[in-house]
């Protein structure tokens, strides 16, 4: 039989081939589902992964979901690393559209796309307000932030339900729960006229870089993994581990935020009940499969905006309910979390009985 | 306010109570033996559109409701392959969990969305029922939500009287002494989150068949998470989790109450009262760190892998 055996150091080669482990085992249940659902698994696989990329078009409709999901994945990259678990980049996001949706209401009638300033920063404003919350529910506080930033979700969701029914509603839109359309002046510029690819994905790429900085070049980036590799350590070195704390998730709420308002004066172009199809849950996941780098970040939010558009083409080709793009990505994240067990463990053959260690060495272990 | 608002108050209160009991009990003894399970929201969803997809295809409520436990211990057993036999990050796992779910309930999910189905009745306690004021919210209710009554007293007893209760609380507290006890650490870990998983289905076939019987993509809109909240605020007591879960009951039917006094608010800001309120227990509660560092089980969230 085979046993698992603790590796003297974690090793670097398994850290990287996990991810890859994890797509082909996604891809392998990912086709026995097809096949389970009647379908021949390996055109259902294509459709899924290869169909969406085809054409220009797809490329650049990659491009409009994995700018959003970049900018979230590096500022959650950021908290991760300091071992906060902000679950919220969700409810950041939303109040980042919501907040600059309002202000982009506010200039119905510009001309000039300078309004895209105020309405840019407002949002971006807005999302690190809302992890602010989290900031000070944990420091000063001292409550748990996966739940805080959970509720602060929902609680930012039904701020945007309440908005789009209530006080921004378009007054002559029919009562639906929408706001007017954005004037074009506060629609984020396209990169090509024929494409809905919007300069957002730039932002995603410079906040990689930005992030990417701050981590391995900076002395502030050096306390934050301190801080979460060994608090102890941290505390000794005197970091100002509430600083850090307040750091980190500012600059995350800051980053999805701005991907929320990007998203509202991009593709969407006003408010409406639900800006987000959980970008701010997927970027949790992009930060473990890329392994919080930043370029496996920028390869896992590919990965991940991709299973949004796959879902979209199966939804088309095949009728089979969208939803399928949670489903793989439920099941990359599983796969991930089992496949990483051999980054700290090996399986080798179990020693016969007789010479296995006596079993009074396990307190003391 | 006349008697038959106060009523119907307290009638809403324990229903809209009772799910967020049955996840909660079942993620207390979860966490009782050393393992947090994040993935109650996905355990739940799963537990609902089973129960549901199996009330509409069998007809039989009954086997919806073991449908939905079955669906929640499946799940569960997930998470406890990942946490316990392949030590990963129980957070991690936890959320995975949450959003597979999320995901594998609305893909299955799908064509049910929209079919109506004649819910779990209430069944009337003879005499019992015709108590004023009490009697229609306690013992006119549907059979699950006196099943949450008797869960409070097994759990009650069990965790408090025996020697089950003692291994599970053994576990949580020190797995190596435990273990070097004779009690198999993985085993009642297994076994916990797995009772986690049972009771995390039956709360979300409740909603589905009981509470609104429909099946809506989400449909547990952070119930889960709540619950967790709950289990920190009930410092881990089966008797403070069912006054918390009360009182986030009548948080989440303030509209009700509203209603009947005559203030209009919007629906949206009165959605978010549960979940304020949840922040607002977990600031009153954390503040005080000995106080929750000593009720929470020592080894909770600690992976615990035994040295052959």
């Amino acid at each position: 039989m085979f046993k698992l055996e603790k590796r003297p150091f974690d090793s670097r080669t398994m850290a990287y081939c996990s991810p890859l482990i994890a797509f082909a085992l996604t891809l392998f249940f990912g086709g026995v589902l097809f096949a389970s659902l009647g379908h021949n698994p390996f055109t259902a696989l294509h459709t899924f992964f290869i169909l969406p990329l085809s054409d220009a078009y797809g490329l650049t409709e990659l491009g409009m979901k994995v700018a959003p999901l970049l900018l979230c994945a590096m500022g959650l990259s950021l908290c991760f690393k300091a071992k906060i678990w902000n679950i919220g980049a969700e409810g950041q996001f939303i109040m980042g559209g919501l907040g600059g949706g309002f202000m982009a209401l506010q200039f119905l009638d510009a001309e000039s796309s300078w309004v895209l300033v105020p309405i840019l920063l407002f949002g971006a404003l807005c999302g690190l307000a809302w992890a602010a919350l989290a900031a000070l529910l944990k420091t000063k506080f001292n409550a748990n932030e996966i739940l805080t930033t959970i509720m602060l979700n929902y609680i930012a969701l039904n701020a945007l339900l309440w908005a789009v029914h209530g006080p921004l509603k378009d007054p002559s839109g029919f009562n639906f729960p929408e706001s007017a359309m954005f004037a074009n002046a506060a629609i984020l510029p396209l990169l090509h006229e024929d494409y809905r690819l919007t300069i957002a994905i730039f932002f995603g790429l410079f906040a990689m870089v930005a992030i990417w900085t701050l981590i391995s070049r900076s002395w502030l980036g050096f306390q934050i993994q301190v801080l979460g590799e060994d608090k102890a350590a941290a505390r000794y070195a005197g970091f100002k581990e509430n600083a850090l704390i307040w750091f980190a998730l500012l600059v995350c709420g800051a980053l999805a935020g701005l991907a929320g308002v990007s998203e509202v004066t991009g593709p969407i172009g006003q408010l409406i009940p639900y800006i987000s199809p959980g970008y701010g849950y997927a970027a949790i996941i992009v930060v473990f499969l890329g392994r919080m780098h930043p370029l496996g970040i920028l390869f896992a939010s590919m990965l991940m905006g991709l299973t949004y558009m796959g879902g979209e083409m199966v939804q088309i080709e095949m009728s089979l309910p969208k939803s399928i793009t949670g489903l793989f990505q439920g099941m990359l994240l599983f796969f991930l979390l089992a496949s990483d067990l051999l980054i700290g463990y090996r399986i080798a053959k179990k020693a016969p009985a007789n010479i296995e260690a006596p079993s009074t060495n396990r307190v003391s272990a | 306010m006349d008697i038959d608002l106060i009523t119907n108050i307290l009638y809403a209160t324990i229903r809209t109570g009772t799910p967020l009991i049955l996840v909660a009990f079942g993620e207390m003894v979860c966490e009782k033996s050393g393992v947090l399970n994040l993935g109650q929201e996905g355990m739940m969803l799963m537990g609902a559109v089973i129960g549901f997809v199996a009330a509409v295809t069998t007809g039989s409520l009954f086997i919806a409701i073991l449908m939905a436990i079955i669906a929640g211990i499946l799940m569960s057993l997930l998470f406890g392959f990942l946490s316990i036999t392949l030590v990963s990050n129980q957070v991690a796992s936890g959320l995975a969990l949450t959003i597979f779910g999320g995901g594998l309930s609305a893909f299955i999910g799908a064509n049910y969305v929209g079919i109506g189905i004649d819910g779990i009745q209430p069944l009337a306690i003879p005499l019992l029922s015709e108590i004023p004021v009490i009697g229609k919210a306690l013992f006119q209710q549907d059979p699950l939500v006196y099943f949450s009554f008797f869960m409070f007293a097994l759990l009650y007893f069990v965790l408090t009287r025996t020697r089950v209760g003692l291994k599970l609380r053994a576990v949580g507290e020190n797995p190596e002494a435990a273990n070097s006890m004779g009690i198999h650490v993985h085993g009642v870990r297994y076994l916990a989150v797995m009772f986690g998983g049972a009771m995390a289905g039956l709360a979300g076939g409740y909603l589905s068949l009981a509470y609104t019987p429909l099946w809506s993509e989400g449909m547990t809109a952070g119930k889960g998470w709540i619950a967790l909240a709950l289990v920190v605020f009930a410092s881990w007591k089966v008797g403070r989790i069912m006054l918390g879960a009360y009182l986030f009951g009548v948080a989440s039917i303030m509209h009700l109450i509203l209603q009947g006094t005559g203030y209009e608010i919007s629906p949206s800001i009165l959605a978010m009262l549960p979940y304020v309120a949840t922040i607002a227990v977990l600031v009153l509660l954390s503040s005080n760190q000995t106080k929750a560092k000593l009720s929470a089980p020592m080894s909770l969230g600690v992976p615990y892998r035994p040295q052959l």
